[in-house]
C-alpha cells in the first residue's frame, strides 16, 4: 500500500503535458521587472537607484527584518526606475525595472557545471548563505527558508521533509528539475539537513512520476539518511500538514507549526535552490516554470530569469491560444488569475497555466444542497459549506468556532462541489476576517 | 486577447452537478421501476406518469409564478420525488389521490422551505404520510402481484407481509418471491434485488456513501435479531429486511441530500436512529410499517445532529 494523508483529499484530471519535457533556458528579455514582495514577510528595501549598473548577482534589495529575504538583479545592465507593476496578487507594488544588457555576472558567482557533494560548514554558516542569497519556499508559498530553518527554541527538528509532491494537475517543474538535476538536489538536502542538524530526509513523490522515483531512489543510495518514499497519487498532498502525515504518520496539530511533530518541510525545488547558493554562491536569480494548458503549442519548462514578463513565456511555449480565458500563475487548484501578460515571473511562480475559455468560465451558483461532498474532500476535516454560511452572515464567533483558521484554501471544496458554490472564496475571505479577529484580541 | 476572467482559486472544476446527482438516482430507480411494471403492470405505470408530472409541473408554477424565480426543474429533482412519491404509492390509487399527494410533497414539503437545498422533510415522504393520514383505506388497499396486470383500480387486493405479521396471520410469500418483488406493497418497495442493484450504483457512482444504508439496514438485522432469539413470535431479521419499505427507504429515501446528516458520523447516528425507530413502530405500534415515520423522525433531528456530531478534524484525537 503507498503511503498517503487520510482526511480527505480529491483526484482531479492529473494533465502533465509538460511531463518529460527537458528544460530549456528563456532567452533573456529586453527589461526585467522586478518586485520587491516576492516573498511572504515584509518587502525588501531598495539598495540601487535609478541609473545604476548591476550585474547577474547584484543586490538590488535588502531584507527588511527577521521575515523577510534579500533580492539580487537576475541580468546585467542598467536599473531604468523604480516604480509600481502589477504583480501576481493582482495588486501594483513597487518593483525595479532593469534595461537587459549583456549578460555579465558578478565574479562571487561560481558558474561552472562542477558538482561539489561536500563541503565542511557549521548550520550557521549555511543559513547565513542561505539568507545572503535570498532562498524562499518555491512551492508557492515563498516563505524565506533561512527563517523555516531556525527552530523556536526548546523545540528539536528529528526528520527533513522534502516535498516533491507536486500535486496541482499540470505542473512539471519540480519533476523535471529532479530528472536533471537530482544530484544536485540530492547535495542540496543534505545541506539541509545539516542546517537543521537531522539525520533522517524523506523525499515524497507522488507515484504518477515514476521515473523521478526510480531515479531519485538510485542517488539516494549514495547519501545516507535520505530516502525517497513513493506516495499515492491524491490532491493536496503537498501541503504541508498533508505531507508529513502521509510520511510519518503523524498529524500536525490545530495552529502548530510542522517543528511540534519534529518535521521541516523544504520543497524539492527550494533544496535544489540552497545547493546553488551555498556550494556556488548563486542567488536565486532564476527558476523552473512551467508553461502549460490544454490548447498551448509546445508545454514546456523553461529556465527563466526573475523579473521576465510572462508574456515571453507563453510566446516561447507557442503563443497565447486563441480561445484563452483565464491566465494562471501557479497551477490550476491554487494558482492565482493574472489581470494581463506583463506580469514577471517571481521566486514563487511555479507555472503559468493558461486555461480555454469553458474551463475558466465558473458556472453559476445554486443553493447548497447539503451533499456533504465538500465535507468528504476536505483534507483538515472542516465543514466547508457550514463556513461558508457563516461568512456570508459574517458570523464571526461560528466561523471561528468550526475552525475556519485551518482552511489551507487548497481549493477542493469548490472543485467538487455540485451546486458550484464558491466554497473556498469564501472559507478565505472568512478566515483573514477571523485572523485579524484573533490577532486583535491577543493585541 | 480576450477579455480574461479574474477569479480566485480553485480555477478547475470536477463538472459534478445537481442534475447528475439526480438523474444518477434516478438511473438507479429504473431496474425497480421495471419490477413494479412486472408484477403491477398499468397501474404502476399510471401512478408514476402522474406523480412525476404532477411534481414537474407543481415545481415549475410555484417557482415561476409564486417564488418569480427562473425555473430549476430540468435539475431532475421533482422528477426523483415524483418518482419516490409514486414508489411510496399502491398501484391502485385513484389518480386525484396522487395529484394530492404530489401537490403536499412540492408545494407543502419542499417550495414552501423554498425549494432544494431548503426543505427539513424529505419531500416524497411528507406527500406519502399526508395522503396515509388523509386516505387511510385507500392507502393501505393493497394490490395482488398479477404480471402485467392490466388493471388500474379494479385490481385484485390482499394484504402485504408487514400487515399479516401484525394480524399473526396467513402464509408469508417465499423468499425468492421477496427476493424478486412478488409480494404485495407499494408499487416501488417490492423488487429486493432490483433495489440493491441500485444501491450499488450510486454507491459506485460516488451519489452517496455507505453509512447511512449500513446503518439503518444493520440496525434493523441486528435488532429483530435479538429480539426474534428472544421471542421467536417476532418474525426473523431477512423477513424484516425484505417487507415493506425498508431497502427503499434506506438506499433512496433516507439518503435523501438535503435531509440527513453531513458529517459521517451524524450519518451512522442517523441511520441507526431510523432502523431502531421502524423496528419499534412495525413491532410495538399500531401501524404495520413505520419506515416513513422513522425517516421524518430523524429529519427532523438532522440540524440537531449537524450541530453537535461535526466531521473528524485533522489534528484532532
Amino acid at each position: 500500500m503507498l503511503k498517503t494523508f487520510h482526511i480527505g483529499g480529491i483526484h482531479p484530471p492529473e494533465n502533465k503535458l509538460s511531463a518529460g519535457q527537458k528544460i530549456t533556458q528563456l532567452n533573456l528579455p529586453k527589461q526585467v521587472i522586478i518586485p520587491l514582495a516576492q516573498h511572504i514577510g515584509a518587502p525588501a528595501s531598495v539598495t540601487v537607484r535609478k541609473g545604476d549598473e548591476v550585474k547577474v548577482g547584484t543586490l538590488l534589495a535588502k531584507a527588511n527584518g527577521y521575515v523577510s529575504a534579500n533580492i539580487h538583479s537576475s541580468v546585467s545592465g542598467k536599473i531604468n526606475k523604480v516604480d509600481s507593476a502589477f504583480d501576481t496578487s493582482g495588486y501594483s507594488h513597487t518593483a525595479i525595472y532593469i534595461d537587459v544588457e549583456g549578460d555579465v555576472w558578478e565574479d562571487y558567482i561560481d558558474r561552472s557545471d562542477t558538482l561539489i557533494k561536500d563541503k565542511l560548514m557549521t548550520p550557521q554558516q549555511i543559513i547565513d548563505k542561505i539568507a545572503d542569497a535570498g532562498i524562499v519556499g518555491l512551492g508557492g508559498a515563498a516563505f524565506p527558508t533561512h527563517v523555516k530553518l531556525y527552530p523556536p527554541p526548546e523545540c528539536w527538528a528529528t526528520v527533513l521533509i522534502i516535498n516533491a509532491a507536486e500535486c496541482e494537475p499540470y505542473l512539471t517543474s519540480d519533476h523535471a528539475l529532479m530528472m536533471e538535476k537530482g544530484e544536485e538536489i540530492m547535495s542540496g538536502i543534505n545541506l539541509l539537513m545539516s542546517a537543521t542538524r537531522v539525520g533522517e530526509a524523506l523525499i515524497g513523490i507522488e507515484n504518477n512520476k515514476q521515473d523521478a522515483i526510480r531515479h531519485m531512489q538510485q542517488l539516494a543510495k549514495e547519501y545516507r539518511g535520505i530516502k525517497v518514499v513513493p506516495l499515492k497519487t491524491k490532491y493536496p498532498q503537498g501541503g504541508e500538514k498533508q505531507l508529513i502525515e502521509a510520511l510519518i504518520h503523524r498529524q500536525v496539530k490545530s495552529g502548530e507549526l510542522p517543528i511540534s511533530v519534529g518535521a521541516v518541510v523544504q520543497n524539492v525545488g527550494t533544496a535544489f535552490a540552497v545547493y546553488e547558493a551555498v556550494m556556488k554562491r548563486k542567488p536565486l536569480i532564476e527558476r523552473v516554470v512551467t508553461v502549460t494548458g490544454k490548447d498551448v503549442a509546445r508545454p514546456s519548462n523553461f529556465l527563466v530569469r526573475i523579473g521576465t514578463p510572462i508574456s515571453q513565456l507563453i510566446e516561447a511555449a507557442g503563443g497565447l491560444p486563441a480561445n484563452t480565458g483565464k491566465i494562471v500563475s501557479g497551477g490550476p487548484m491554487m494558482g492565482r488569475g493574472l489581470t494581463g501578460t506583463e506580469i514577471p515571473v517571481v521566486k514563487g511562480t511555479s507555472g503559468v497555466l493558461l486555461l480555454p475559455e469553458k474551463d475558466a468560465k465558473r458556472k453559476p451558483a445554486r443553493d447548497c444542497i447539503r451533499c456533504a461532498k465538500c465535507i468528504d474532500v476536505c483534507p483538515m476535516g472542516i465543514n466547508p459549506t457550514a463556513l461558508m454560511t457563516a461568512t456570508e452572515f459574517s458570523n464571526w464567533e461560528a466561523a471561528e468556532q468550526n475552525h475556519i483558521t485551518d482552511c489551507i484554501e487548497c481549493g477542493s471544496c469548490a472543485y467538487i462541489c455540485p451546486a458550484n458554490r464558491p466554497l473556498t472564496d469564501y472559507l478565505r475571505m472568512g478566515k483573514r476576517k477571523v485572523m485579524g479577529i484573533i490577532k486583535s484580541r491577543k493585541a | 486577447m480576450n477579455n480574461l476572467y479574474m477569479a480566485p482559486s480553485p480555477h478547475i472544476h470536477s463538472g459534478d452537478s445537481i442534475g447528475r446527482n439526480m438523474y444518477g438516482v434516478l438511473l438507479a430507480l429504473v431496474p425497480a421501476f421495471f419490477v413494479s411494471l412486472y408484477y403491477f403492470g398499468l397501474g404502476a405505470l399510471i401512478v408514476t406518469a402522474v406523480s412525476v408530472a404532477s411534481c414537474v409541473l407543481f415545481e415549475y408554477l410555484i417557482q415561476k409564478y409564486l417564488m418569480k424565480e427562473e425555473s430549476t426543474v430540468g435539475d431532475g429533482s421533482a422528477i426523483l420525488t415524483g418518482v419516490l412519491l409514486a414508489f411510496n404509492l399502491p398501484s391502485n390509487l385513484p389518480v386525484w389521490i396522487v395529484i394530492l399527494g404530489a401537490f403536499v410533497a412540492i408545494g407543502i414539503g419542499k417550495m414552501s422551505f423554498g425549494g432544494l437545498g431548503r426543505n427539513i422533510f424529505n419531500p416524497a415522504l411528507v406527500g406519502r404520510v399526508f395522503l396515509l393520514i388523509s386516505f387511510p383505506a385507500q392507502m393501505t388497499t393493497w394490490p395482488v402481484p398479477e404480471v402485467m396486470s392490466m388493471n388500474y383500480t379494479d385490481v385484485e387486493t390482499g394484504a402485504t407481509i408487514l400487515t399479516l405479521l401484525k394480524e399473526g396471520s396467513g402464509d408469508l410469500p417465499s423468499y425468492a418471491q421477496m427476493l424478486l418483488g412478488n409480494r404485495g406493497g407499494s408499487l416501488g418497495e417490492v423488487g429486493a434485488i432490483a433495489l440493491v442493484l441500485g444501491l450499488i450504483f450510486m454507491l459506485v457512482r460516488r451519489i452517496i456513501t455507505w453509512h447511512i444504508p449500513v446503518a439503518v439496514i444493520g440496525t434493523v438485522f441486528l435488532f429483530t435479531a435479538i429480539l426474534h432469539a428472544a421471542n421467536p413470535a417476532f418474525a426473523s431479521p431477512p423477513v424484516h429486511l425484505l417487507s415493506g419499505g425498508l431497502l427503499l427507504g434506506a438506499g433512496f429515501m433516507a439518503t435523501d441530500y438535503v435531509t440527513s446528516p453531513m458529517s459521517r458520523r451524524g450519518m451512522l447516528i442517523y441511520g441507526v436512529g431510523i432502523g431502531l425507530l421502524t423496528t419499534v413502530i412495525r413491532l410495538f405500534g399500531s401501524y404495520p410499517e413505520g419506515m416513513s415515520f422513522a425517516i421524518l423522525i430523524m429529519n427532523a433531528l438532522t440540524p440537531l445532529i449537524n450541530t453537535y456530531v461535526k466531521p473528524k478534524r485533522f489534528g484532532e484525537k
